[in-house]
């Protein structure tokens, strides 16, 4: 396997607000290695964001701060570096798109001023090479009539165009870790398949790797290689997707894998899984999964169970015993 | 939305125009619509080009004293009559425009710097910046403007050009909020928020994304406060805190025949027509402004 090109450790991020410290991620570890797709998954509020943010240092601060863990890019602590070393890293080393391509653009400036804009950031190159490595970005990330998409506004582009238009962006100075929060939510399905060959191809052609943040596991089955499925801020499960989908060893990615509706066998109702995650910082003893799980036990709720495990990891009794 | 559905034919036709042609075009059409904004239009350029020809428009010169024909009525060799020094009044309120519409321009630009400036800092820093700053637009708001115009040319001395600078201080928090509100919203757009995962640094962002994108309702409100500051100069010169006989300042010219109000109306009419029509010019420009620039208004 290869040499793992970010690797998160223990990464504490709260958020300060008047009703004290609300813990956002709780101590989470994973890594990500070179080339590769790795997929974090979860249900709205398990820190999935803020976890892609904290790696970019991008956190609303205040109230957003990483109290504690690492984050080491090419072995180096990145978590508390200085904004000006920040500045590099981002867009040439680690770069980011959004859930909204709608509002990711600024609606003020071309196409090409944008995208040209970010290659001057971290390249010193003429008004010739910005254009033509402009044209050659767009062309890259299959949009066509790139030489007059560089003259047009965003407001003249689909959705679709301009989620593309953000890849380009964020490709610009050839990122080694692209993190993709949510890029497809507020596309049409259709557009949303065609993104997502997009960005397998450029994960094969570039060998940048990829960090895929969604809650959609059909998302992550088309794309990743590993998974790390989160729950309150928490780590529950982490593996090889092939491992995960066929034998999920915790409640919590059942319920998610349970959930994905099914294309042929009609069933009546959609399974769920009861209740919602639970406000950050508002459990504090026993599994943080318990009071939704199917499968509770006396223990659960007592003691909080590890991450253990070697290349497929779980956080839940239940599994740990079988074992 | 069949607005949009209607744009749609035109848009396609026009592909090859540039955008921001467009774009200009748009604001224009509906600008052309709002016919008050468009007699605001005639009303300003009118007075532009009285104050840029002067020299040729004027039959004579500003200073050009006849006691032998002091206060003479309206007639064809005075249009607007004479005051009581035999100067022709139409002559001096033909200068006069210069006067008003530069300090008008000039303390609106200087508002607008300083207020940009300190507007971005309070909202695109903030914290203890911003809590400062914006107390500080607070005191000065708190103000009756006149009064505080009438404080600083005290302590600079009066003048027309301290009375720019004075009308200038005062209009700064007007923009210096509005530029803040304005930060502030455009601060947490998440183009910003790409912007900086790709690197781009504060100053850029400021420049690149802010800014542009504050910019109409600061040229509404920019539009608005030359009227403002016009009448204000106004109101200085005729309390002889502004311009200093014997500019032709249509507040002077006002406060200097004031005492002849009654035998001889034509002195202080004039002066004061030139004002209300040159106020009202840029406020219905504005008006017509605001309601262009705000897609919230178009129907």
């Amino acid at each position: 396997m290869s040499e793992a090109i970010l690797k998160v450790e223990g990464l504490k991020t709260s958020f300060f607000t008047d009703d004290g410290e609300i813990p956002a991620v709780d101590g989470i570890d994973f890594s990500v290695n070179e080339g590769e797709i790795l997929g974090i998954v979860g249900e709205s509020g398990c820190g999935k964001s803020v976890t892609s943010l904290s790696i970019m240092g991008l956190l609303p601060s205040p109230p957003g701060k990483i109290v504690g863990g690492h984050i080491f890019y090419k072995g180096e602590d990145i978590s508390h570096a200085k904004e000006s070393k920040m500045r590099k890293l981002r867009g040439n080393d680690i770069a980011m798109i959004f859930q909204e391509p709608m509002t990711s653009l600024n609606p003020v400036f071309t196409i090409g001023e944008q995208l040209m804009e970010a290659i001057r950031l971290h390249n010193h190159l003429s008004k010739k090479a910005l254009t033509e490595r402009a044209v050659e970005l767009l062309k890259l990330v299959g949009l066509p009539r790139a030489k007059e998409l560089l003259k047009e506004y965003p407001h003249e582009l689909s959705g679709g165009m301009r989620q593309r238009v953000m890849i380009a962006m964020a490709m610009s100075c050839n990122p080694k870790v692209l993190i993709a929060d949510e890029p497809t939510t507020a596309l049409d399905v259709t557009i949303q398949a065609q993104i997502l060959d997009l960005m397998i191809k450029l994960n094969r052609e570039t060998h940048t790797a990829i960090i895929m943040i969604t809650h959609d596991l059909g998302v992550v089955a088309q794309m990743c290689n590993r998974v790390v499925v989160m729950y309150a801020g928490k780590v529950v499960e982490e593996g090889l997707v092939k491992d995960i989908f066929n034998h999920p060893k915790h409640p919590y990615t059942e319920g998610l894998i349970q959930s994905i509706p099914d294309l042929y066998g009609k069933k009546d109702y959609l399974h769920t899984i009861k209740g919602s995650v639970p406000k950050p910082g508002s459990i504090h003893k026993g599994c943080l999964f318990a009071p939704r799980c199917e499968f509770v036990m006396d223990k659960c709720r007592v003691n909080t169970p590890e991450l253990l495990g070697d290349s497929h990891k779980s956080r839940c009794f239940l599994h740990q015993e079988k074992a | 939305m069949p607005q949009a559905s209607q744009a749609q034919p035109e848009q396609s036709t026009v592909k090859d125009i540039s955008p921001t042609i467009m774009a200009i075009g748009e604001f224009w059409k509906a600008f052309r619509k709002n016919k008050p904004a468009i007699a605001g239009t005639f009303i300003v350029v009118f007075f532009i080009l009285l104050a840029i020809f002067a020299r040729f428009i004027a039959p004579q010169g500003i200073n050009d004293q006849n006691i032998g024909i002091r206060l003479q009525p309206p007639s064809a060799a005075h249009w607007f009559g004479t005051d009581d020094f035999g100067r022709d009044i139409f002559s001096r309120i033909v200068f006069g425009a210069r006067l008003s519409l530069r300090v008008g321009f000039l303390s609106v630009v200087g508002s607008i710097i300083a207020g940009t400036l300190l507007g971005v800092i309070a909202g695109y820093f903030g914290r203890f910046l911003d809590v400062v700053i914006s107390r500080i637009f607070d005191i000065l708001l708190a103000f009756p403007s006149i009064l505080l115009s009438i404080a600083i040319v005290a302590i600079l001395g009066p003048s027309l050009n301290n009375a720019l600078v004075a009308i200038a201080i005062v209009n700064i928090p007007v923009f210096g909020r509005l530029v803040r509100s304005r930060v502030l919203t455009v601060k947490e757009e998440e183009y910003v928020v790409a912007a900086r995962s790709i690197g781009m640094g504060d100053m850029r962002i400021i420049f690149h994304h802010v800014l542009p994108n504050s910019f109409a309702p600061i040229i509404v409100q920019g539009t608005l406060n030359i009227a403002t500051a016009i009448l204000d100069a106004a109101g200085l010169g005729f309390l002889g805190m502004g311009a200093q006989a014997p500019l032709p300042e249509w507040g002077k010219m006002l406060s200097d025949s004031r005492e002849y109000i009654q035998n001889a109306p034509w002195t202080v009419l004039f002066p004061g027509l030139a004002i209300v029509l040159v106020v009202v010019g840029f406020n219905l420009i504005g008006d017509g402004l605001r309601d262009a620039l705000d897609p919230r208004m178009k129907n």
